[in-house]
């Protein structure tokens, strides 16, 4: 077996069950944690909670226009970030034809060239995060290796797919192996780490929203 | 032709002129990946080379890797080559049977002892001491270890032969291996393919009679000149490929329209081989041309790596019944965790309550 029959076959078939598992096992986990009753009276600018749940998920993410100065690098940068992704995730051919030969599902791909843009954009941001963690006086001080570990796992996958697409410096077969490889170990990785954002991102806003509508508390 | 008549007289008793051999050997010196200056030396090498003995044993095989190369449609010197090459001992070409093919095979090999190719097309079954292919008593790797032995080099031609081949896919019941793996202190070149294509075994030939070696080998031990690059590199629906214009099914318009099969499969970026230049029947077409995927038949265990018709992008992932038990072990992780919070929880409540009413009971 050559390593990337392992990185298609067994690895494959691990890491998605072991993602899978665990992101099932985190999200039942907080799920199910005991909350305190909240027995105060609403307040008076009370609101419902799912309306104020479904606002807290949108206006979270836009930047509060008083910080707005000052968080313009970091915004810029993770929107930058996570359109790329989502552009490459949900656009490239090949990241397609993986779920519609998984699901059946199937959506027109973008054009190779746009991909390709969002790609480098994608890169070139992750490359800045980890620069602004690594002078950022504050920031290097509340980093911790769960921070430096997801960027690096979220870059090498964007990284390795950009030579692949573009199958240069090394072997398509080198380079097929490490993208699906490298892609594993960010699956692996996601539930247990900061990736995990990926799922509780939205619920943890919606909870927050849901308390802070019925004591009147939304903003 | 005897053994003593060089190929050059061999190709003058049949009209072949110097200028037709030096047109081969330019592209034999091509196909080689040799500079165009090496083609004299090569068509002088060759015309003063002697008729080399060649042994071909056959395992566990179709028989398909000699149909191609000897119903091969190459009209000249490549045709010849063959011809030119004493091919002393084959059981399905040989008149000979039995006991009498047998004995031939016996006085070729010592005849020329230390001098003769020893090819072999077919795994060798190692299970149960190979009682799955006994060939007059003997077991397949008996008569490969007492040949090999006394063999200049080994062709495994073919893919069974390189690494097993179809004989040696899961779950491999008479334990079929490929040559390589089994012949040791020997030079051994693998030809693999499904079947391999004639050219490279005639290019491998006028390597080893013009160089009296073996041309230079990759990691799978396939000679470079032919498996350095991949079917996907020469492809000529390579440009599809960039433009990102796939065929979707093997009847859409994409397909009639000859654009890239990866979608459908094919194993072209992952395969080194020459189908895409050399072809096949005389350059005729090659199984991409003819609006399949390659199947990457020339690569090592190409039959257990998943379906034909599975893209290279996409993977064998687990099947859906695997994956809701994954959701389910999450659901059990997570709720024994939910619930030994719970438990903390109340234990802290209980201890606090206990501690407010020794209060309260105090004041």
């Amino acid at each position: 077996m050559t390593l990337l029959d392992f990185a298609r076959g067994p690895a494959l078939y691990a890491a998605t069950l072991i993602m899978v598992c665990g992101l099932v096992w985190r999200l039942t986990g907080v799920a199910l944690l005991p909350f305190r009753r909240d027995l105060a009276a609403s307040g008076p600018n009370a609101k419902g909670r799912v309306s104020g749940a479904l606002w807290q998920v949108v206006s979270r993410s836009f930047p509060r226009r008083s910080f707005l100065g000052r968080t313009m690098v970091t915004v810029t940068i993770g929107y930058a970030m996570h359109i790329g992704l989502a552009v490459i995730l949900l656009g490239g051919a090949p990241h397609i034809l993986l779920v519609t030969q998984a699901t059946g599902l199937d959506w027109p791909a973008l054009p190779k060239g746009i991909v390709a843009i969002a790609s480098g954009v994608t890169l070139v941001s992750l490359l800045l995060v980890i620069l602004r963690r690594l002078t950022h006086p504050v920031l290097r001080l509340l980093s911790n290796v769960d921070d430096y570990l997801s960027i690096l796992l979220t870059l090498i996958p964007v990284l390795t797919g950009i030579l692949l697409a573009e199958e240069t410096l090394l072997p398509y077969e080198t380079l097929l192996t490490w993208h699906i490889l490298s892609v594993e170990a960010l699956m692996i990785w996601l539930p247990f780490g900061k990736l995990a954002h990926v799922v509780f991102v939205f619920a943890g806003r919606a909870a927050l929203g849901a308390r802070q509508a019925r004591k009147g508390a939304l903003q | 032709m005897s053994q003593k008549d060089t190929l050059g007289q061999e190709l003058s008793r049949r009209g072949i002129s110097r200028r037709a051999l030096l047109k081969f050997a330019a592209a034999a010196a091509t196909s080689l990946a040799l500079p165009p200056s090496f083609a004299p030396a090569i068509a002088e090498e060759l015309s003063k080379a002697r008729r080399q003995s060649l042994i071909w044993l056959s395992f566990q095989d179709c028989t398909g890797c000699l149909e191609a190369l000897t119903r091969s449609e190459a009209p000249g010197i490549e045709r010849l080559i063959f011809d030119f090459v004493s091919l002393d001992y084959q059981e399905t070409l040989m008149a000979a049977a039995g006991t009498a093919a047998e004995d031939v095979l016996k006085a070729v090999a010592q005849e020329n002892r230390g001098n003769y190719l020893l090819a072999v097309d077919g795994s060798v079954p190692v299970a149960d001491n190979g009682v799955y292919s006994m060939i007059g008593g003997r077991s397949p790797m008996a008569i490969l270890s007492e040949l090999a032995e006394g063999a200049a080099a080994v062709l495994a031609i073919g893919t069974c032969a390189a690494y097993g081949g179809i004989p040696k896919a899961a779950p491999n019941p008479t334990g079929a291996a490929g040559i390589g793996a089994l012949v040791g202190g020997k030079p051994v070149v693998n030809i693999p393919g499904c079947p391999p294509i004639p050219e490279v075994l005639t290019g491998v030939l006028v390597n080893f009679l013009t160089f009296g070696k073996l041309p230079d080998l990759d990691a799978q031990g396939r000679p470079l000149a032919y498996f350095g690059t991949t079917i996907h590199d020469q492809c000529y629906r390579r440009p599809y490929y960039d433009q990102g214009k796939f065929a979707k099914s093997f009847d859409d318009a994409g397909a009639r329209q000859g654009w890239c099969l990866f979608e459908l499969g094919c194993k072209g970026p992952t395969t080194h081989n020459a189908c895409a230049s050399l072809k096949w029947n005389g350059g005729t077409s090659f199984p991409i041309q003819s609006g399949h995927g390659c199947l990457g038949c020339s690569e090592p265990d190409f039959w257990d790596k998943g379906s034909f018709y599975t893209s290279l992008s996409g993977g064998e992932g687990p099947p859906w019944g695997a994956v809701a038990g994954a959701a389910a072990g999450g659901v059990a992780i997570g709720g024994a965790a939910a619930f030994a919070a719970r438990r903390a929880r109340a234990s802290v409540e209980r201890q606090l309550a206990q501690e407010w009413k020794a209060q309260e009971d105090e004041a």
